[in-house]
């Protein structure tokens, strides 16, 4: 699913981000990436989506060899991914499934699919009541389900999100990680960067724990094991 | 693929309608420069106009001398025919002469003219016209030669000047018309970049969600065709309903005199063909322009 081999990233500043990092996650896998603020975590996500291109290096994503992809073949290893963020992305001149449907209309799915679709993945949030309203009148918690919803209305074999909870308080972060798990459920590797210590102790999963742009640490039901 | 097209043109649409000040001032930009350029092109197009119809006015009078025959008169008709370049001979007799000239005098001086003598009065004329106007003042020298003639005219000074003059104006028109063209290509694409420069989040969020280049491209590519559409449109409303009713009340005639306008239909289908085509050219030049930049993957 995703493969890593010897990755380096040097940023052109300078900044050396990855210092040879090799990982494989695989199917409907469930990881979490930890690590001090600046220790590459960033980096390593959005080398995944290639937002970023590797130094040096080997990356597989959903079988697309990284290093071969085409700038103009990018948009199609996007879609095969979900991505979430911490700021949530929603446009805010559309309303709730129109931001959904976003995702769609860019791929060429006909009004009538994406209006199906687009209703199926609102109920899934649990967002149907929702459905017109702009992301200005939603709370954190409701924009963030929003935005999952977008990741997942393509069907993507993976979800990648980068501190998706960052914004949110305890109580509403739980809400999104359940809306994570029901993911994982269904088959769909997750990968996420998180700071929250409790989500991380509490819901045992893989940890990947990156410093100084290594991998140090990488265990099955890991933990947190920073003091915040 | 048509519905495709159809959701470009509709997200184009709203784009203008969203950036309304910025769709105003591109619009407006776009709008001026054409109609300059639509008024520089209907006055240069009749400038041209003019001067081919004084061109095919150009002709050479060859004045006979007095003392020359019948036979030594057909002799240098057969002559000027044999030159390169000449198109026609008409003669035309003292007597016709004459003729005409009591005619374009007037009436009231009768009297003057009927003391003179038909026969001796003025001489024999020819009326020379060369296939090409513009080499009627060589033909006219190389006439000038022959022995029997005594005097030629070519009303060259006039045209000449006035050809100088309709070139300049038509320069001139050229350039000023170059120079606005690129300040509107400038203006528009700076609108549109400061469009996009509001809308980079929603570029980055298409790419993130897997739009290829073309896709986040069209809208802003339909966007630069309406601006440019419309914004030829109008001048070209304004330019054909004003020309349409200045023809019509000077009727097809420039100060009533002498030169003829062009005809409304034959000006207006040149005029949308330029000020669409560069209207069009201009818009998607910009929309192209601004969103290169953001598209650098």
């Amino acid at each position: 699913m995703i493969e890593m081999q010897d990755v380096w990233k040097e940023y052109p500043t300078g900044t050396r981000a990855l210092n040879g990092i090799s990982v494989n996650i695989g199917k409907s896998e469930f990881v979490y990436v930890v690590g001090p603020s600046g220790a590459g975590k960033s980096t390593f996500i959005k080398l995944m989506y290639r937002e970023e291109r590797p130094t040096k290096g080997h990356i597989f994503i959903n079988g697309f060899n990284i290093e071969r992809l085409k700038n103009r073949k990018v948009p199609l290893l996007r879609r095969s991914i979900g991505v979430v963020f911490q700021d949530f992305k929603l446009l805010p001149n559309l309303t709730a499934a129109e931001n959904i449907a976003f995702a769609q209309e860019v791929i060429g799915i006909s009004q009538r699919h994406i209006k199906r679709r687009v209703k199926e993945v609102l109920e899934w949030v649990g967002l149907s009541h929702k459905t017109d309203v702009l992301p200005s009148r939603l709370s954190g918690g409701e924009q963030q389900r929003i935005a999952v919803a977008r990741a997942l209305v393509n069907n993507p074999t993976v979800i990648i999100a980068d501190e998706p909870t960052g914004n949110l308080d305890p109580e509403t972060s739980w809400g999104i990680m359940k809306l994570f798990q029901r993911i994982n459920d269904r088959g769909t590797t997750i990968v996420m960067a998180t700071h929250n210590k409790d989500i991380v102790n509490t819901m045992r999963k893989r940890v990947i724990a990156i410093e100084h742009g290594q991998i140090v640490r990488d265990e099955v039901k890991g933990t947190y094991g920073y003091e915040d | 693929m048509r519905i495709r097209i159809l959701r470009h043109f509709r997200e184009g649409f709203k784009n203008l309608i969203r950036n309304g000040w910025m769709t105003f001032a591109s619009l407006s930009a776009v709008g001026i420069t054409l109609l300059i350029l639509g008024v520089t092109l209907v006055i240069a197009m009749n400038a041209q106009q003019m001067s081919n119809y004084i061109t095919g006015q150009l002709q050479v009078n060859v004045f006979y001398k007095m003392t020359a025959t019948p036979s030594q008169e057909k002799q240098t008709i057969a002559e000027i025919e044999a030159m390169p370049g000449v198109k026609s001979v008409q003669f035309v007799s003292k007597q016709q002469e004459f003729k005409d000239l009591q005619k374009s005098i007037g009436s009231q001086y009768n009297d003057v003219l009927s003391g003179l003598s038909a026969n001796n009065t003025l001489p024999d004329k020819l009326i020379v016209k060369a296939v090409d106007p513009r080499k009627t003042v060589a033909l006219g020298e190389s006439i000038a030669k022959l022995p029997q003639v005594d005097k030629v005219q070519d009303g060259s000074d006039i045209a000449n000047k006035l050809f100088r003059f309709l070139d300049v104006v038509r320069n001139i028109g050229l350039a000023f018309v170059i120079g606005l063209v690129i300040t509107a290509m400038f203006l528009i694409s700076n609108t549109i970049k400061i469009t996009i420069f509001s809308r980079r989040r929603e570029i980055e969020i298409m790419r993130l969600v897997g739009a290829t280049n073309w896709f986040i491209r069209w809208p802003f590519l339909t966007e630069g065709i309406l601006i440019g559409a419309i914004g030829a449109a109008i001048p070209f409303a304004a330019i054909f309903f004003a020309y349409r009713a200045a023809y019509t009340k000077v009727g097809g005639a420039f100060m009533s005199i002498a030169f003829p306008l062009m005809p409304i239909g034959s000006i207006g289908s040149k005029l949308a063909l330029v000020l669409f085509g560069l209207g069009l050219f201009i818009g998607i030049w910009g929309g192209i322009m601004s969103v290169r930049k953001f598209l650098k993957v």
